[in-house]
């Protein structure tokens, strides 16, 4: 690939607008079902203590693996679901603790695009009408109103108007995709978290998604939290990455920086895993990385470790990891690691 | 319900002529292999008290436990996460080097990039190219593998603002052109593609070949040339 074809991005050119949203100490944990009698109180802690600041016109990627508390931290930050802990401010109002009808005003603008449009849009509902439903929910105005928005929002997406008229199921994965996309930003949204929006898509269709999801941001100035777990597309996305493990956050840095050199051993335990593709491109300007395979599973979040949440699968762990827990500090580079020992920058 | 260890043994029962307990101790052992901690206690577990990638590890025991010449793996790691994906490719390597010959289904370039030795890129029910792995991936012929390659992101290399995309979508299979199947979603359609192409090597490789009629010895500029029209156009 020539230097011309590519539209590189500037590493440097990062966003740097006020905070739209700031995460301070969020906690969600479930209550099990007591086994026996011994243990009563059984908690699955989800979500463990993150705090995460998401400033206008960002894309904050939040990375890690099945069960690490993603989804769940992605549903705090938009308040589908109730803290056990901590707050979460949007556009400088605290929004944790506010009523149902307080809320109501603030909903619209911030938004959730979800991963399965299969599953999240209403079957039995024709697709103008799934997007018109939060336009109604928030009183947009007439029925002749609400048809120009649902029209203008499809065209925005990529969709056809003849296609108002259909149900989901007439529609192919990618373009349920953008109906859920066009549904979320109907109301105007500032900030949208993406939670896996593009891993039940063809991998031909993925690319589609993720170039409108560029484009919408360009165009309409929207603020991101992506949540995946594919590497890959996290590092496309996203100006700041952070990566979770057993409900916390144990590195937060920039893509570039993340990307380049990892200081968190489990990010770049991570990043060694992910089967890169030899084109034979790469062998003559980096070096082959060193592939660290990670033995064992991810501990159940129920009977977490103590100390370091990683410290179970870690290579490099030592005795101080499995009495203290590490807490997320600001390096002199102005990355955030939770590593009692992390990687030399 | 049945536990994983019962399952694994009935096949073994199913092709040899064995005792019940024998087995149940091939399984533990099968279990282990392939790296169940603390199989011998394990193998009465029940799938739903696995995790996924050990629920894989016990469906790889189970193809693995009459010692196949072959093995036929669909999309063995999709569901899986990256850190267990790599596990589960180091056992299919292991596999391999201990003689078995392995077809792996997958739609993840990266995995194939790394494990195969041979490629077989499919499009609507037939072979788009087919060749050594690296062959392939250094020299892809077929716009559609381009495609592939091109609209992934990566966890290196430089980072672009758009990602080259193929046009359209999939082709169903009740519905395919009389010429190339990619054809309707190819830059590079032109008249001849209206005829089905057959699979036939190039100049350089006799084993790489590919169905595609554009002049072999202008692939690599013709790619270049549509790799910056896909990142440039809308989707």
């Amino acid at each position: 690939m020539t230097a011309q074809d590519i539209a590189a991005v500037d590493p440097e050119a990062r966003p740097g607008g006020e905070v739209l949203l700031r995460a301070t100490d969020v906690t969600k944990h479930y209550p099990l079902r007591a086994q026996g009698l011994s243990r009563r109180h059984r908690v699955l802690r989800a979500v463990d203590g993150v705090s995460l600041e998401v400033r206008t016109g960002e894309t904050v990627g939040i990375v890690g693996e099945s069960g690490c508390g993603k989804s769940t931290l992605g549903r705090c930050l938009v308040r589908l679901t109730e803290l056990t802990g901590g707050r979460v401010e949007f556009d400088g109002r605290d929004i944790s603790a506010l009523s149902a009808r307080r809320l109501r005003p603030i909903r619209p603008g911030m938004q959730l695009v979800f991963q399965d449009p299969q599953a999240s849009l209403n079957p039995r509902r024709r697709a103008g009408d799934i997007v018109a439903e939060p336009l109604l929910v928030h009183r947009y105005g007439d029925a002749a109103a609400v048809r120009r928005r649902v029209a203008e929002l499809f065209d925005v997406v990529g969709l056809s108007t003849a296609h108002l008229e259909r149900y989901p199921h007439e529609f192919s994965g990618g373009q349920r995709q953008r109906i859920g996309i066009a549904r979320a930003l109907a109301t105007d949204p500032r900030l949208v978290v993406a939670d896996e929006p593009v891993s039940a898509l063809d991998v031909s269709i993925q690319a589609q998604v993720l170039n409108l999801f560029a484009d919408l941001q360009e165009e309409l100035g929207l603020t991101y939290v992506f949540i995946a777990h594919d590497l890959g597309v996290v590092r496309h996305v996203s100006d700041r990455i952070a990566v979770m493990y057993l409900g916390e956050i144990v590195e937060l840095a920039g893509t570039e920086e993340l990307y380049g050199s990892p200081a968190h051993p489990y990010t770049q335990a991570l990043l060694s895993a992910v089967p890169d593709i030899d084109d034979g491109s790469l062998t003559d300007r980096a070096p082959v990385r060193e592939r660290i395979v990670l033995t064992g599973e991810v501990p159940n979040p129920v009977d977490r470790p103590t100390g370091c949440p990683f410290r179970t699968r870690c290579p490099y762990a030592r005795e101080r990891c499995a009495l203290e827990r590490p807490p997320l500090t600001r390096t002199a580079s102005g990355r955030e690691v939770a590593c009692h020992y992390p990687l030399a920058e | 319900m049945y536990t994983v260890g019962w399952q694994i043994a009935e096949q073994i029962r199913a092709h040899e002529r064995v005792s019940r307990k024998e087995a149940r101790a091939r399984a533990v052992r099968l279990l282990s292999d392939v790296g169940i901690p603390d199989a011998a206690s394990r193998v009465d577990a029940y799938p739903h008290e696995f995790s996924g990638g050990m629920r894989q590890r016990a469906v790889i025991a189970m193809a693995l436990s009459c010692d196949p010449a072959l093995l036929i793996a669909d999309e063995p790691t999709t569901a899986l996460d990256v850190t267990v994906q790599a596990q589960i490719l180091d056992l299919m390597r292991e596999l391999n080097a201990r003689g078995s010959a392995v077809v792996l289904i997958t739609h993840d370039m990266g995995v194939i990039s790394q494990i195969a030795d041979r490629v077989l890129v499919m499009y609507g029910g037939r072979a788009a190219e087919e060749g050594p792995r690296r062959s392939v991936f250094h020299g892809p012929r077929h716009p559609y593998t381009w495609g592939l390659l091109d609209s992934v992101p990566r966890v290196g290399g430089p980072r672009l603002r758009r990602l080259p995309t193929i046009a359209g979508m999939p082709v169903a299979p009740g519905s395919l052109p009389e010429g190339c199947a990619f054809a309707p979603r190819c830059r590079l359609r032109h008249e001849r593609c209206e005829e089905l192409p057959v699979l036939s090597a190039g100049t350089a490789d006799a084993a790489h070949r590919d169905a595609c009629w554009l002049p072999t010895d202008q692939r690599t500029a013709l790619r270049l040339t549509t790799r910056t029209a896909d990142s440039e156009v809308a989707s």
